[in-house]
């Protein structure tokens, strides 16, 4: 199932991020997930997230799609030059996966092997153009594919609170030109700022959707503040999350997560659920969003 | 100019195994001003060498080691020396160990680490860096290289990392797109950052053979 079939119905589309295992017990991962699959459009599978070496997103993918759970494959650029990521392409597809996710990827510094090669021989836009190219029945180096080529539905990332937004929202209309179907976001906990941006990407006509992170704790979103770049979790939800004490926490931080949601999903097409290992509460969350 | 820092000398000393009877080389040009060749460099390693129980069997200091011809005619003076050690440990750069190699048949050990800098550098050595990619784009990111100043290296940028303006790998290290941002503004010349870029030509950074039969790339040929 590609994804834009879901955005064409009009239904407020929902997906949520997948981080595969540092080690290969990835059943437990893919059978907390499971019970998700009529309330989840589809997952996302990131590869490699924050450069730290875990088993991979197509391997991910293909499971989650063997138990009937519509995976969007997630391809950075970190790792692999344009034979390997053009080849993980092909080999998506020949697995039946139907959606994918092209971004940069973090630097290789920030992660557990700071010491490997960062590759970045392609970056995003590349990537997508590469995969349009496929698509339509050549390589990049504009080589004929035997038989007929891959379909994906493509998407890309924005960091809707990056400061300043022009340089972003021109590599996003980059990255729609170079074939980028959906957009899904980083973490919002400002609406308002949030729909400023959105007005200025009306004319862009791509489903987009908000990015929601679980706050764990006010530790958390402090760290983040400090760390991650384009969130900002305002001090009235930090304050909101500490005030709640430790045994309401988990509840509290649910409520703030559902009422974000209820808040932006008017305001665009979809919700894109980042739950860090909270999974188990993300079908809580969507009930209490009116999801 | 090259960047020099010296090795730690347990992996000098690792290298020369067995071998007792060391020459000492060093470089009075780039590694003297990094510190880790001229006069001082040699006088610490012969310390070292001593300590660790070997033998020096002599030591010479030449202007530029990256300069066969001035090497050749130093050592000749002390060929004698050279012929009687085990082998040479060089405190220099890169190219110098490697002009060396091609000098004397004897093995040399690097004292040195060779450091990068990031790219080549002008006459004038400032922060402006070349990686010679071959594709030069400055003029569409206002003079601002994306090659060096993005980590990434990123010909489509800016990526989603940068925060208030700096790399997400280091936040003491401007993001190469923002400045490139900041100065198309400053030039209003803001409608570039559309332009897409293709993909690099990494192949560019293998010189061609025509390349290769200039004196830029080889004095000697």
């Amino acid at each position: 199932m590609k994804l834009i079939e879901r955005f064409e119905q009009g239904k407020c589309v929902v997906t949520c991020e997948v981080g595969p295992p540092k080690g290969i017990e990835i059943e437990k991962v893919i059978e907390e997930l499971v019970p998700l699959q009529s309330r989840v459009d589809a997952f996302n599978v990131t590869d490699l997230q924050s450069s730290v070496l875990r088993v991979g997103s197509m391997a991910t993918c293909r499971l989650l799609k063997e138990k009937s759970l519509e995976p969007i494959m997630q391809l950075t650029c970190r790792d692999r030059n344009r034979l390997g990521l053009q080849s993980d392409v092909l080999s998506a597809a020949v697995l039946g996966i139907e959606n994918l996710l092209c971004l940069t990827g973090d630097h290789t510094t920030l992660g557990d092997h700071p010491q490997a090669m960062p590759v970045f021989d392609l970056d995003s836009v590349q990537l997508l153009s590469a995969v349009t190219a496929l698509m339509n029945g050549k390589d990049m180096a504009g080589n004929d594919l035997e038989g007929r080529p891959p379909q994906f539905c493509l998407g890309a990332v924005v960091n809707p609170g990056a400061d300043p937004i022009e340089p972003q929202i021109v590599k996003m209309e980059k990255k729609i030109a170079a074939g980028a179907q959906f957009i899904q976001t980083q973490a919002v906990y400002e609406v308002d700022k949030f729909a400023a941006f959105m007005k200025k990407v009306k004319h862009l006509n791509v489903p987009i959707m908000a990015g929601i992170v679980f706050l764990k704790s006010p530790g958390m979103a402090k760290f983040m503040n400090a760390n991650v770049a384009g969130i900002h979790v305002p001090d009235e939800i930090i304050d909101e999350l500490t005030a709640s004490g430790k045994e309401k926490r988990v509840e509290k931080s649910l409520e703030i997560s559902a009422r974000l949601i209820k808040e932006l999903k008017d305001l665009c097409q979809g919700i894109h659920i980042m739950s860090l290992g909270w999974e188990r509460h993300i079908a809580a969350v969507l009930e209490m969003a009116g999801l | 100019m090259l960047f020099t820092k010296t090795k730690p000398i347990e992996e000098v000393l690792e290298s020369l195994g067995n071998e007792k009877k060391i020459f000492l080389l060093a470089c009075d040009g780039c590694a003297e001003a990094c510190g880790t060749g001229g006069k001082d460099g040699l006088a610490q390693m012969k310390d070292e060498m001593e300590k660790a129980g070997k033998s020096v069997a002599g030591t010479c200091l030449v202007d530029f080691l990256c300069n066969k011809v001035l090497v050749t005619t130093r050592l000749s003076r002390e060929m004698e020396q050279i012929q009687q050690a085990d082998s040479i440990v060089v405190l220099t750069c890169g190219i110098g160990v490697q002009a060396v190699s091609k000098v004397v048949s004897k093995v040399v050990h690097p004292a040195d680490d060779t450091v990068s800098l990031g790219g080549m550098q002008g006459l004038w050595p400032s922060d402006e860096r070349c990686n010679a990619c071959g594709q030069c784009v400055l003029d569409y990111t206002g003079g601002i290289c994306p090659i060096t100043m993005c980590a990434k290296s990123l010909l489509n940028g800016p990526c989603g990392g940068a925060k208030d303006g700096k790399c997400e790998v280091d936040p003491e290290k401007d993001c190469g797109w923002q400045l490139i941002y900041e100065r198309l503004e400053k030039l209003g010349r803001l409608e570039n950052l559309k332009k897409a870029y293709s993909p690099r030509d990494h192949s560019k950074m293998l010189p061609s053979e025509d390349v290769r039969k200039t004196s830029f790339y080889d004095l000697e040929k």
